[in-house]
């Protein structure tokens, strides 16, 4: 039995090894892929991730601790076994200009007699001892998929400890499973709601905004910051990147919500629109059309005409620093093709007119968790042809890239080997970057980013190279009238 | 100065991983294999941005992808969905599936999903291995362990064609891909048929390549696996590891004796592993491989002021650090701390078996520990180094003390799956970066900028 087996798998595997990577989707999948021109736009989202599809995405969990993360006085505890907690310890460069209790990692790490019997006690007694030992401002307990399970009654325990306490202990419903990425933002944007409204709010000028979904990678916030003072504007909170406790519970009192990664966050502003009346913005500080958006649309919020002249001043000082720096990139990265895969879709229009302003071709742009209007939009500004792609796995974009013969790849860890595996270049722009790529100055480290991949020698030692012109060898075999 | 270990209730910094990423990486060194998560499918995404930080390599981890209405109704339908998913795309030779704290919970029966599949599912079906893996319950070493026994107890074979009590079975544990391609050479020397499980030797550090292959080649062949019965001997680098290991069985069902050792770390243990590959094959140690035990003595000799009373906290799974705790001791370095998030409960009986005759005292050895535990014990101990994976830096970067990058983790440098830890060769590369280190130390932390030693 074992033998026939085996001789019949290594033959189907041996011949499938030697096909190569030339693929067929996944019946479920093709109503997640579209190409720009194909009529009518149609693209399907926001649904689970299919079985054994090798997803890139991760969980419920994954999209609270994202968000709640950089809050650098809060504690973050992990209820649940320990993988979770582990997986996501300092993991995301969100900087912090004072305490960094957010870069240590605290877990319940449930073991099989708290699964047997329930991880209330443990939880309370572990929330205690961290409060005692570290005096946070607050603490975020997130839920794993087991707690979701056992039926631990967080709220309770949360309740408890907040009395003794005299913090604010607020759960996370964060049980992987109940949902994908997205439902993890609203469970973050739903436990920062608790503490918005708490905090005294005088004092705050009329002239003033909250920064949301920024999180502070590389200290990116601490530029968009630095930028607002320079028009006069007053920022009351991060949200979260650098994040204080004390500042989100006065964030009401702010006049505007200034909402970049509108995926994570802008379900928090519409609550405070609704309870407080604070308006908001989407924009993105990427690339130097949107930055330049961004300031301008402030401005215009305020309706000030020195905020506005302060706005003009501050980008034409930042373009004339800057773009002169920028032609050497232009001309060098001409022309070269660049595919896109982010965690939200909203920052993948940014990057596609980042690559534009480069003189380079988006072809391929997908996104974890985009929504299907934000889909449509990108089939609009993309050229013809152009993939654009939503909950994507490694074959499909091995397979992407591949046929668009793509030189630079822009994504996070997970799909850096994939790149490289295929000789082609990269560009972290994920959580672990180390540069700022946001604001002016990060659209030329951007540049040189991607300059310094897509230029870089070691190219020439790849053998995707010889293997190309191997391929377009048979092709003119094939058909001798081409 | 206490003896006892910190008693907390809350885990902080752990010094351990989930058990189903030991079983993935496991199964990852199997030819033609891919790894399955049933679970949530946040646990594959995890897991798989965690090893490739490590190796730089891709690895694809399948997922169940299990939503709230699964975990209500169970998970075999979507189990099954995914093992299609992947036969279809794959094609895999296996498919290695390790449980999830979640689907254990809801109480899954994988093995009945599993001949349900069987049954059900027409047409080609890759190999299916299971293992529990509740991330409650152990480490990644359980997880890698008990996912090894499963290919075994699954797998193995015994041929009557072929010659019975050739060969040997080489189960390193979770080593790196430099050290089976170091164990393949060994062996070749010595003329050796072997079988090593699991092989990330090409799966986790792949060649660079004309066409991106989706299972990556290389990995222990299927068709060694069903002859490991036929081999001589088996031997199980590590003690700490359940009774029940892959080497037992093979004992158990073929009658493979199988030999438990220490991780081959420092001259002392490396020794042992070169006498029992020559006790087996008949061939004595090879001119190359005592030449290579030479120059490690001779290097010993040339540096050994620069390490001797040197104290160390040595960290990480269990058998890596009995293993680099008897190295330590053997060129003069004082463990003060052994600590590992495993408990075993056999960490400290080990490393006094393997260094009584070498220390003057045994150094604190505690099970269960994270590194705010180590952080603590640490601010009393005064080390000179620290030993381990990456995710000790901040302790290190907090004393002012070089970290000796070894094991896994490393994500804070290149090259982690190129770090040899075993034999002669593997001592001889982390004895030159102790020696280094300490050396580096003493110059950077002198005025006077010596330009040599």
């Amino acid at each position: 039995m074992w033998s026939f087996w085996h001789s019949r798998c290594c033959s189907l595997w041996q011949i499938n090894q030697e096909e190569g990577t030339s693929m067929e989707l996944l019946k479920e999948r093709e109503e997640q892929i579209y190409r720009t021109g194909e009529q009518p736009f149609s693209l399907s989202c926001d649904k689970d991730s299919l079985a054994g599809a090798v997803s890139q995405r991760a969980c419920v969990f994954c999209g609270s601790r994202v968000v709640l993360y950089p809050i650098a006085d809060a504690l973050h505890l992990v209820h649940g076994p320990i993988g979770c907690a582990v997986y996501t310890w300092d993991i995301r460069g969100a900087l912090s200009s004072g305490p960094e209790l957010h870069r240590l990692s605290f877990s319940t790490d449930l073991q099989e007699i708290d699964v047997i019997f329930g991880g209330e006690k443990k939880l309370k007694r572990a929330l205690l001892e961290l409060i005692e030992r570290h005096s946070p401002k607050a603490a975020f307990v997130y839920s794993t998929c087991i707690v979701g399970i056992i039926g631990d009654d967080m709220e309770a325990v949360c309740r408890e400890v907040e009395k003794e306490t005299h913090i604010p202990v607020i759960p996370v419903k964060s049980e992987g499973f109940m949902g994908n990425k997205r439902a993890g933002y609203t469970a973050a944007c739903n436990a920062m709601a608790r503490l918005i409204g708490s905090g005294d709010t005088t004092g705050i000028s009329p002239y003033s905004l909250n920064i949301l979904g920024d999180f502070n990678l590389a200290g990116e916030i601490w530029l968009i910051r630095e930028y607002f003072e320079r028009m006069g504007v007053e920022v009351v909170a991060n949200i979260t990147g650098d994040g204080r406790v004390a500042d989100i519970k006065r964030a009401h009192g702010a006049a505007l919500n200034v909402v970049q990664c509108s995926g994570s966050t802008m379900e928090l502003a519409r609550m405070m629109e609704d309870e407080y009346g604070v308006p908001s913005i989407r924009v993105s500080y990427f690339g130097v059309e949107d930055m330049a958006q961004a300031l301008y649309d402030v401005a215009e919020h305020f309706n000030n005409p020195e905020i506005l002249e302060k706005t003009r001043q501050l980008v034409k000082e930042e373009l004339q620093e800057l773009l002169p720096k920028l032609s050497f990139y232009k001309k060098a990265l001409q022309g070269k093709k660049a595919a896109i895969y982010v965690g939200g879709s909203f920052k993948a229009f940014s990057l596609v007119k980042a690559f534009r302003l480069l003189g380079m071709d988006v072809v391929m742009v997908g996104s974890q968790t985009g929504t299907e209007q934000e889909y449509r939009e990108l089939a609009e500004i993309t050229d013809p042809g152009t993939i654009i792609v939503d909950d994507t796995n490694p074959l499909e974009l091995t397979s992407f890239l591949e046929e668009k013969e793509v030189d630079i790849f822009v994504g996070g860890v997970k799909e850096r080997p994939i790149a490289y595996k295929l000789g082609v270049g990269f560009c972290d722009h994920n959580h672990e970057r180390k540069e700022i790529l946001a604001g002016f100055s990060g659209m030329l480290n951007f540049a040189e980013e991607v300059y310094s991949s897509v230029m870089s020698p070691v190219w020439r030692f790849t053998y995707q190279k010889e293997a190309a012109q191997e391929k377009n060898c048979r092709i003119a075999l094939a058909n001798p009238k081409n | 100065m206490s003896k006892n270990p910190p008693n907390y209730i809350s885990t902080t910094n752990a010094c351990k991983l989930c058990t189903p990423l030991g079983a993935a990486l496991a199964f990852k060194g199997i030819e033609g294999a891919v790894p399955y998560l049933h679970g949530s499918q946040g646990c594959a995404t995890y897991m798989r941005r965690y090893i490739i930080s490590h190796f730089n390599e891709p690895i694809d981890i399948a997922s169940s992808s299990l939503s709230e209405k699964h975990a209500v109704y169970g998970g075999g339908a979507n189990l099954k969905l995914g093992l299609m998913n992947v036969t279809e795309k794959y094609r895999p030779q296996l498919i290695g599936i390790a449980t999830t704290c979640l689907t254990e919970t809801i109480g899954d029966d994988v093995k009945l999903f599993l001949r349900e599949y069987d049954k059900e599912v027409e047409g080609e079906k890759p190999i299916m291995v299971q293992v529990s893996t509740p991330s409650y319950s152990g480490t990644h070493m359980e997880g890698f362990h008990n996912a090894i026994a499963s290919v075994v107890e699954a797998l193995a074979g015994r041929d009557g064609k072929q010659d019975i009590g050739s060969g040997v079975n080489i189960l390193p544990g979770f080593v790196s891909p430099a050290d089976i391609r170091y164990l393949k050479e060994i062996t070749d020397d010595f003329s050796m048929k072997a079988t090593i499980l699991p092989d990330i030797s090409d799966t986790m550090d792949g060649p660079a390549a004309k066409t991106y292959a989706k299972i990556q080649p290389g990995g222990t062949p299927l068709s060694a696996i069903a002859v490991m019965g036929n081999s001589m001997g088996s031997v199980e680098f590590g003690h700490t590891m359940a009774e029940a290991s892959g080497g037992v069985l093979l004992a158990e069902k073929f009658g493979v004796e199988n030999t438990r050792m220490a991780m081959p770390m420092g001259i002392g243990a490396s020794d042992r592993f070169f006498a029992y590959l020559s006790r087996l094959s008949g061939v004595p140690v090879p001119e190359k491989h005592q030449a290579e035990r030479g120059r490690l003595v001779d290097s010993y000799v040339d540096s050994h002021k620069y390490v001797y009373g040197k104290k160390a906290i040595v960290y990480g799974e269990e058998d890596l650090v009995v293993g680099l705790t008897t190295f330590l001791a053997e060129i003069g370095v004082m463990p003060v701390l052994c600590a590992s998030g495993g408990k075993s409960g056999k960490l400290a009986e080990r490393i006094r078996q393997a260094t009584a005759d070498l220390l003057p005292e045994q150094p604190q050895v505690h099970e269960a520990m994270d590194f705010y535990d180590i952080s603590e014990l640490a601010e009393s101990l005064g080390p000179d180094l620290l030993v381990g994976h990456s995710k000790g830096y901040p302790l290190a970067q907090k004393l002012s003390i070089p970290l000796i990058r070894v094991g896994f983790p490393i994500h804070d440098r290149m090259g982690g799956q190129r770090i040899l830890h075993l034999g002669y060769r593997g001592t001889q590369q982390l004895f030159d970066l102790v020696v280094n280190a300490c050396i580096a130390k003493k110059q950077g932390d002198s005025p006077i900028g010596y330009s040599y030693m």
